[in-house]
């Protein structure tokens, strides 16, 4: 399979924007003249449109968190921002049908590439809405849905309704509750019982305009037995103003289903990446949370897993990698609520020149539960004296028959490492980029190839850039 | 010109001299000893002529076939044909055997070729089975959790892969048992060739019953005191180095 047709995480392939025309502006600022044009647009049921307005409510009622993350938030203007730009609702099933250019785009980031190379359904969003996406016919002839959320929430809402902001509340955090109200684009995904789509549904976001939010909002639910692998990918050009990027997205894994989810994250370094991802299990299933986070101004992100039948299963791996005048504060959250359930979270931090990397991590294990076990590993590297990692673990676990173990290391890539290196021929900057790779080694071969190589690839060309 | 020649080099490190006025010439086709007590300057020379950043060079020449390495830096001495086997090699976690020395290669070859990988794992394993390296072992991190002597076969088998025209081996005898050291000292000779010339570094005379060399040189505060044939590592294994000591007190030169 050519290692070209993966998603490509080159920052400067990313930096590059169409003058375009949209059909649909609900001007700058957010109020809840925007939120009901949002909901007039896309022809939205009451439910739905209460569900806006109510969050709006809960947006302007809650403080930022500036109490426990960084001062950065408060350089959010959030009269600033464009809420939803679109041409249009429908997405293209066909890429012909897309307008020219956003299919460049598209072509430029190798979308349809990969789509013929290795996925079983894509969705392509551009700025508010999907402009193209499209499903295997066979997928959809075993019940499988793949479609965008104002599709689903308009098609299915006897799937969805029922599991709609159930997972993460609106009240969540103010950035769920800001996704809440303006949320659009996105992926509804439902896998009948018993189905197991063996190749990748993959979903790209593209942040074209300038001051602009995009707030997709995910819904992946597999049925008993269901297995469903989910990749997304990110890019915006790089504006001189900031851009943000809060999206939430929810997953419900029912009694013995598996959902494995993956991003890479290569947003621009304008870009505010405030997400909010969580998973709910059932008994004895299993939700795998793969997240790489490499681009962006500021990225906060814990993905979690509600752990909430028997012998159910969490895992988060993440590679967070934080350059110059970046800040990658993320984690993971495992809320243990049934018996023998597990979790499993690996975190690897690189932190270059300036950029500084944050773990958060939140286990919960409560008293009555029996047989749960945590296994929590955080590494930071850092590449120069004034790099900066912290790390905040807060693990709660009561109860004499539940096990946690916590590892963190902080290391860094010595001057011997590099200097043995180079005696055998590399540069300097090839020296470290394989340090580097090496450190992250272990999780980058968890990624699907296609990612993995392109991880490797874009870690190569931070490292060149970071050596004098 | 076929040689490494080394002139009236002196080397200090942390503003303290080390190197005082060393010379040296290694041909090719030629194995050279440096014997020395600890502390008279053996890594120094091996660390210094690699380009390490720490060992200041304050005076003298250092040429590679005519060619002056002291102005280059540490890859690109490398890729001229200098290998130093390391005393203590260097832990590299998450990097391969297989990948790193691929990598080293790769940095051999013209911008953006690359080494056919068939042929590669081809050679690889071949001289993984010279120096008696468990096939896993290309899997294994660098040097990550290896014995005293997997380390120093790993470092013979990365020297037979790249095929450096003139080897430093410092002290790679250190720390290995007899079995370890015929098979280390086996590799080296499997080296031996008129296009390359090799530098032995040890405080013992042990490594050099199975590496015979063509030169033997002393090494003491900084500088060849004393060289000879292979006579003079026993010579000095039965005298000790105090012998030698003494002869210089005594102002006795040879």
């Amino acid at each position: 399979m050519s290692t070209q047709a993966a998603i490509d995480i080159d920052r400067e392939k990313g930096n590059f924007s169409y003058d375009t025309t949209y059909d649909y502006d609900a001007g700058i600022g957010l109020n809840e003249g925007v939120v009901n044009y949002i909901a007039d647009v896309k022809g939205e049921d009451d439910w739905v449109r209460d569900f806006r307005l109510k969050a709006l409510e809960v947006f302007n009622s809650k403080p930022l968190p500036t109490n426990w993350a960084t001062k950065d938030l408060e350089n959010i203007d959030f009269d600033k921002f464009r809420y939803y730009l679109s041409k249009g609702q429908e997405p293209s099933r066909t890429w012909e049908d897309v307008p020219d250019d956003v299919k460049e785009t598209f072509e430029r980031l190798g979308i349809p590439e990969q789509e013929r190379a290795f996925l079983a359904g894509v969705e392509a969003q551009f700025d508010s809405e999907a402009a193209y996406s499209r499903m295997k016919d066979e997928l959809a002839k075993e019940g499988v849905i793949f479609v965008g959320s104002t599709e689903g929430l308009k098609e299915h809402p006897e799937i969805f309704k029922k599991f709609f902001g159930k997972v993460i509340p609106t009240g969540d955090n103010k950035f769920s509750a800001l996704n809440s109200c303006v949320f659009s684009g996105g992926s509804f995904i439902y896998v009948p019982p018993g189905v197991k789509v063996q190749q990748p549904l993959q979903a790209y976001f593209r942040i074209n305009a300038e001051n602009f939010g995009q707030f997709e909002r995910t819904l992946i639910i597999a049925d008993e037995g269901a297995e469903v692998t989910y990749m997304e990918g990110c890019t915006a050009p790089k504006f001189e103003t900031t851009t943000l990027h809060s999206a939430v997205v929810e997953l419900v894994a029912l009694k013995g289903a598996k959902i494995q989810y993956i991003t890479v994250q290569n947003w621009s370094a304008n870009v505010f990446n405030l997400v909010t991802k969580r998973g709910l299990a059932e008994e004895d299933a299993e939700i795998k949370w793969i997240d790489c986070n490499i681009g962006s101004r500021l990225t906060m992100k814990y993905p979690g897993v509600i752990l909430k039948g028997r012998k159910a299963r969490g895992e988060v791996v993440s590679i967070a990698l934080a350059g110059e005048g970046q800040h990658q504060d993320t984690g993971a959250k495992m809320i243990h609520a049934a018996d023998e359930t597990t979790s499993n979270i690996i975190s690897k931090s690189i932190s270059v020149g300036e950029g500084r990397s944050t773990y958060r991590g939140q286990v919960h294990i409560p008293k009555h539960l029996q047989g749960c076990r945590n296994n929590t590993e955080c590494d930071a590297l850092l590449i120069n004296a004034n790099s900066r990692t912290d790390t905040y673990p807060a693990i709660t676990v009561r109860g004499d028959d539940n096990s946690v173990q916590h590892e963190a290391s902080v290391s860094k890539v010595s001057a011997e490492q590099i200097f043995y290196l180079m005696q055998r021929g590399l540069n300097e900057g090839e020296a470290m980029s394989l340090a580097v790779n090496g450190f992250v080694n272990d999780l980058v071969k968890q990624f699907p190839m296609e990612y993995s190589v392109e991880l490797k690839r874009l870690i190569d060309l931070e490292m060149e850039g970071s050596v004098g | 010109m076929n040689a490494l020649e080394v002139n009236q080099l002196s080397v200090s490190i942390d503003g303290k001299r080390i190197l005082n006025e060393f010379s040296l010439s290694l041909p090719k086709g030629e194995v050279h000893a440096i014997m020395g007590p600890n502390g008279t300057g053996k890594s120094t020379l091996a660390k210094a002529l690699a380009g390490h950043e720490s060992y200041m060079v304050e005076s003298g020449t250092a040429t590679m076939d005519g060619k002056n390495i002291l102005d280059l830096e540490v890859d690109e001495i490398s890729r001229e044909g200098l290998f130093l086997a390391f005393q203590y090699p260097i832990e590299i976690p998450g990097v391969t055997i297989a990948n790193f020395i691929r990598a080293a290669l790769n940095a051999r070859q013209p911008e953006g070729e690359d080494i056919d990988a068939v042929a590669y794992y081809k050679e690889l394993y071949a001289q993984m089975e010279r120096l008696g390296i468990d096939k896993k072992f290309t899997s294994r991190s660098v040097n990550e959790g290896f014995s005293g002597g997997e380390k120093k076969r790993c470092e013979i088998l990365q020297m037979a892969m790249l095929k450096p025209a003139y080897c430093i081996l410092d002290e790679t005898d250190s720390g290995l048992d007899i079995d370890a050291l015929k098979i280390v000292a086996d590799g080296v000779n499997h080296m031996r060739s008129e296009d390359r010339g090799i530098l032995v570094i040890t405080h013992y005379q042990r490594l050099l019953n199975y590496i015979v060399p063509d030169r033997v040189h002393i090494l003491w505060d900084g500088r060849i005191v004393k060289s000879g044939d292979k006579s003079l590592a026993l010579e000095v294994e039965e005298r000790g180095y105090d012998w030698i000591k003494e002869r210089l007190t005594a102002g006795v030169e040879s």
